[in-house]
């Protein structure tokens, strides 16, 4: 066994400096990678690029880096939810790719897959595909996409090993499970880090081939962003 | 005029037996809550769940099962959960039988605009461009007028694309309008809307055939 096991936040984000590019999975505040948001918070780290289907909120998620002007630029497919955000692309403090959702994950797909690019219908027709090569499929138009370069990944897992391997839980697998190996270094930060050994083979998501470091986050918040309900009868 | 649930109860009526839905944010929301007696549809969200059920129960919410709203949902037998690449590749690969979503505007050649409005308001996309230039089957949800009373059923959209010649059909508070080749042809009125209203309500040119029908909402 190959152990990735890093003791600490501090540790796992290591080398993590100015202008790079980080992807962070999650989708809304799902599966956020939290606790190594908020130690980046902590650090002076700035300049930041980052890829991230959302920019959380004001005061969660990406919400906090941006509130300390950490990130130069997002790509994201949607940023609804974040006065703040809204407030920093309109006044051109931030600069803001916005890309559809679909692309965004097989961008980060492609990445882990060992694939530079692809085509897509999405985008097609529209300022998306502004400057992009335009090819005829099957009858139909398509657009080339590239497959991100980043050098970290940062993604959150329920469960997961000191070997690297993670499984997810409900929703919260989205952009996680697509961006685990997409960067020169992923990093995991999971719910619980489980003995060697533990998890069914069968079961695992991510194989530990895909992720550097993995630490056990010091807790999780969890939040929900809609809290929609049913009465009883 | 219709309401929002009155719209989100007609296009329930286009479901059909063994469909597989992608529900967008908004009026098409409330489709789920209205499906035909009968038949058997599944709800697909884009974050990455098949087989979408009705909101928890009060205190059994889990902060790791949301729908494309962020909204926290359950989840029926049967259903499954997947990443986000594998939610698009379904998509795309048009697995997906039907895409309901909401626009500010649509055009008579089934153009649609429903994610910018350059230098006011920018939401983005989301997986709106993905579903529109994938799905076979797309119907608008949608108010007829904007806030200022002006149309949103155009020859031409003004606002940023999200996608071209998509649309198949549009529901509002006034009517029911199928996108054929030749433009927007008028289906169904609201009860109680006269066809007059309507044209008057619409910048686009309607085709009207007939007599046009009210729509049956119950």
């Amino acid at each position: 066994m190959i152990s990735k096991k890093v003791n600490t936040v501090q540790e796992a984000i290591q080398g993590i400096k100015n202008d790079m590019t980080i992807m962070f999975g999650g989708f809304g505040l799902c599966g956020i990678p939290e606790n190594t948001i908020a130690e980046l918070v902590k650090t002076e780290t700035s300049n930041l690029t980052c890829i991230s289907n959302n920019a959380g909120v004001d005061d969660f998620g990406l919400g906090l880096l941006l509130q300390k002007k950490q990130i130069k630029k997002m790509i994201s497919s949607y940023v609804g939810e974040n006065a703040e955000f809204e407030r920093q692309m309109l006044s051109g403090e931030l600069d803001v790719e916005l890309i559809p959702q679909g692309t965004l994950a097989e961008r980060c797909r492609s990445a882990q897959a060992g694939i530079p690019a692809f085509f897509t219908p999405a985008g097609y027709g529209t300022e998306v595909a502004e400057g992009k090569e335009v090819r005829e499929f099957n009858g139909k138009m398509h657009i080339m996409e590239h497959a991100f370069k980043a050098d970290f990944a940062i993604v959150k897992a329920w469960k997961g090993d000191e070997a690297g391997n993670l499984v997810f839980k409900g929703t919260a697998r989205n952009f996680n499970s697509c961006m685990a190996g997409a960067a020169k270094i992923t990093i995991a930060e999971v719910e619980e880090l489980v003995p060697v050994g533990t998890l069914d083979p069968n079961q695992i998501h991510i194989p530990g081939i895909m992720v550097q470091r993995i630490f056990q986050g010091e807790k999780f918040e969890k939040r929900i962003e809609q809290r929609t309900v049913r009465q009883r009868n | 005029m219709l309401t929002k649930e009155d719209i989100a109860k007609r296009i329930a009526q286009e479901l059909k037996d063994r469909y597989f839905v992608n529900l967008g944010i908004g009026i098409p929301t409330l489709v789920a809550n209205y499906i035909p007696k009968g038949i058997d549809v599944e709800f697909q969200s884009e974050n990455g769940v098949l087989g979408m059920g009705p909101f928890p129960f009060k205190g059994e919410e889990d902060a790791d099962i949301i729908n494309a709203g962020k909204q926290t949902i359950t989840t029926l037998p049967g259903a499954s959960f997947f990443d986000s690449a594998l939610s698009f590749g379904m998509i795309r690969s048009q697995k997906v039988d039907l895409t309901i979503l909401g626009a500010m505007e649509v055009s008579e050649n089934g153009d649609i605009a429903n994610w910018k409005i350059p230098g006011k308001m920018v939401k983005g996309m989301g997986g709106a461009m993905d579903l529109v230039a994938s799905a076979e089957n797309i119907i608008v949800a949608m108010m007829h007028v904007n806030k200022a009373g002006e149309s949103k059923i155009l020859k031409k959209c003004t606002l940023p694309l999200t996608g071209v010649g998509c649309v198949k059909k549009v529901v509002t508070e006034l009517a029911v309008l199928e996108i054929t080749p030749k433009g927007f042809k008028l289906l169904e009125r609201a009860p109680g809307i006269s066809v007059e209203h309507i044209i008057a309500s619409t910048e686009a040119d309607l085709i009207i055939e007939g007599d046009i029908p009210e729509m049956t909402i119950d």
